[in-house]
């Protein structure tokens, strides 16, 4: 709540409204559209990307515009439903292993079983709905912290992964399912790509635009949104006046299962395997691009456009330091000051463009 | 999610509201037991429509299990609760929502960032479109939300704002707007003047008055019997639990119920207030001498 004051949720004024309280007066446009938490992520990404034109000049070419989009995707499509999950007042830290999780489900079922890796793939679906219907379930019914229960779920995860594909295919590894049937058309949907004006786009690029479209439309045109903020905002008045607040939050958790699965099934058919040590921290990237794409931290507020440009930073950041050719390992830090720096100008901002 | 009809319920309510003048609400020797803890016993209480029925009672009385009750967030263990005189049992807010039972609480009324006009709809909101396109008709709730609004007399420049921009009581007055709106035929009320200043509980007390006329049914929880007895039409106190008083406004002063409501030894602090109430005689109120109790100056006097 100390955060931000700006609204949730904004949309155009009804036109012609006969009287006046007088109380309120109108804001310059420019403040107004400042105080909106997607405009600071926006303009802090373009501050990003201007600073790595300038430093690093192969981020100029097209080719390399087409791979960091792809980078901030694959981050992209899991922070949407975590940012929704979040603006729904609610953590998930399992997000990161839950993706090796299901590629791992679709790799080994196809596999071990000889079977179309279709098979594969809708069994790690139902799998990755099922964690976090679980998750989902556990918070409601217990009333714990989301983060206690995830971060119980987060290593659970962790270990199964672990010892289960060890278990199975007695490597850290799964095995390489390129040459089954079926491997092909999957690919086609989650890891192929296409070619604009000689120029590789990833697929996964579309995706995540097209997945950012539908939860923004969601999250300000439909009841599922209003539902959403409503439970994240105070989910005890939410309950009372007639809002199904323990639909709401496990569908959020499900939601950021099915992010998961899509995710994990992009990694596994652009790489055909799996190691099933991966995964740990990416949880922690994909909250920080919904935290530094406006969302608050404790509910209520947020947009899914905000992530969109959070985890286009990040994507720019990873891809910007290889350019440079700068030590890879500065990533991490830059994404500490990245998120401090976003969240405290955001701050400012708003408290400066909110101020009465 | 439940029905897909544009949300609101409340329309079809009043066309089933009983015309024979029977109460809306009944308890009948109603109570609630947390594990061994006797929250509630042996309450009596009848809800008419066009009437305010106050219950009053002083901190841990039980008014606020009365109303859980009533509302659907609790459940009671002994006794009934009519509706329309049939038995019930609630198992969530929206069934009570359904039976036109509609719940302000105190604290509880709004979800503070969103705007003024997504909390009027909230939980049912008004939609357009088929189904995979179904979304929330905006223009149109504004549009009732302004209007529903100015009919209360509340007049908001911006519904945009987030209603914790708003005061208490003017998020109190759109709560009631709101309910009143979706067809409620039963408002409760809970302490809806407890948190607000003088003017702001006056406009508060101005809507009671006005769902009244509207032909509702209103339970008006409060621990303020100056209130209470500015709108009341029947009186029940509790205390500790159970009925102390059940009276009708012919039957009872302000005095009497201040009296049952502070059990006589707060009365001489609150004669200095009372005397600043307009319309009400504070000549046959007792001065603190005439007291033989000892003065208690806290609510803790109640013992």
């Amino acid at each position: 709540m100390s955060q931000q004051s700006a609204p949730a949720v904004a949309t155009p004024p009804a036109p012609g409204s006969q009287e006046k309280d007088g109380r309120t007066a109108q804001r310059p446009l420019a403040v107004r559209l400042l105080a909106r938490p997607e405009v600071g992520v926006f303009l802090g990404a373009v501050a990003v990307y201007v600073f790595f034109l300038v430093a690093a000049p192969p981020v100029r070419e097209a080719s390399s515009m087409a791979n960091i989009l792809y980078q901030s995707s694959t981050i992209g499509i899991m922070a949407i439903p975590v940012a929704l999950l979040m603006i729904g007042g609610e953590f998930d830290l399992s997000a990161g292993v839950a993706v090796v999780t299901s590629a791992l489900t679709a790799s080994m079922l196809a596999y071990q079983l000889s079977m179309n890796v279709w098979v594969g793939v809708i069994a790690a679906l139902v799998v990755s709905l099922a964690i976090g219907f679980l998750n989902g379930w556990l918070v409601v019914r217990t009333g714990l912290p989301s983060f206690l229960i995830t971060l119980g779920s987060f290593l659970i995860l962790q270990g199964v992964n672990l010892a289960v594909t060890k278990l199975v295919t007695g490597n850290v590894a799964t095995d390489d399912i390129s040459n089954m049937d079926g491997f092909g058309q999957v690919k086609a949907v989650f890891a192929s790509s296409f070619d604009i004006g000689g120029v590789q786009v990833k697929i996964t690029i579309v995706w995540w635009l097209v997945f950012a479209a539908i939860a923004t439309w969601v999250l300000l045109r439909t009841r599922y949104g209003n539902w959403i903020f409503a439970v994240g905002g105070n989910k005890d008045s939410a309950r009372a006046v007639g809002v199904p607040v323990n639909f709401t939050k496990i569908s959020l958790f499900m939601l950021v299962g099915f992010g998961a699965w899509f995710v994990g099934m992009h990694q596994l058919f652009s790489f055909n395997t799996v190691q099933s040590g991966e995964g740990v921290g990416q949880e922690l990237i994909y909250i920080s691009a919904a935290v530094i794409g406006g969302c608050l931290l404790t509910g209520g507020a947020g947009s899914a456009i905000g992530p969109v440009f959070g985890a286009f930073m990040f994507g720019m950041v990873q891809q910007g330091i290889v350019y440079a050719g700068w030590n890879p390992d500065w990533f991490k830090a830059f994404l500490g000051v990245m998120l401090l720096g976003a969240v405290m100008i955001n701050l400012w901002v708003q408290r400066t463009a909110t101020r009465r | 999610m439940t029905d897909n009809t544009t949300g609101t319920h409340g329309a079809i309510l009043q066309d089933t509201a009983p015309t024979d003048g029977g109460p809306i609400v009944e308890l009948r020797s109603t109570g609630k037991s947390y594990g061994n803890i006797r929250a509630l016993h042996g309450v009596d209480l009848k809800v008419f429509a066009n009437q305010v029925t106050c219950v009053l009672g002083d901190n841990g009385a039980g008014k606020s299990t009365l109303i859980k009750i009533i509302s659907g967030l609790h459940q009671h263990t002994e006794g009934d609760l009519l509706v329309d005189g049939a038995p019930v049992r609630f198992g969530s807010p929206r069934d009570a929502l359904d039976k036109g039972i509609a719940t302000v609480y105190q604290d509880l009324a709004t979800v503070p960032l969103m705007p003024v006009w997504r909390n009027f709809f909230l939980g049912s909101e008004m939609t357009k479109g088929p189904w995979p396109l179904r979304r929330l008709d905006i223009a149109r709730m504004k549009e009732t939300a302004d209007r529903e609004l100015r009919n209360m007399g509340i007049v908001l420049d911006d519904l945009e704002q987030p209603i914790g921009t708003l005061s208490g009581g003017q998020r109190q007055c759109v709560a009631i707007a709101r309910a009143v709106y979706f067809g409620a035929r039963v408002l409760i009320l809970d302490e809806p003047t407890a948190a607000l200043g003088v003017k702001q509980s006056g406009v508060v007390l101005k809507y009671i008055a006005a769902a009244r006329e509207r032909g509702l049914g209103v339970i008006f929880i409060t621990h303020n019997p100056h209130h209470a007895y500015m709108v009341g039409d029947h009186f029940s106190v509790l205390r500790l639990g159970t009925l102390e008083l059940s009276a009708e406004r012919s039957d009872i002063t302000l005095e009497e119920l201040t009296n049952h409501m502070a059990g006589g030894a707060e009365l001489a602090a609150l004669k200095h207030e009372l005397s600043q109430v307009r319309g009400v005689d504070t000549e046959e109120l007792p001065e603190e001498e005439d007291l033989t109790a000892p003065v208690a100056t806290g609510p803790e006097g109640k013992a």
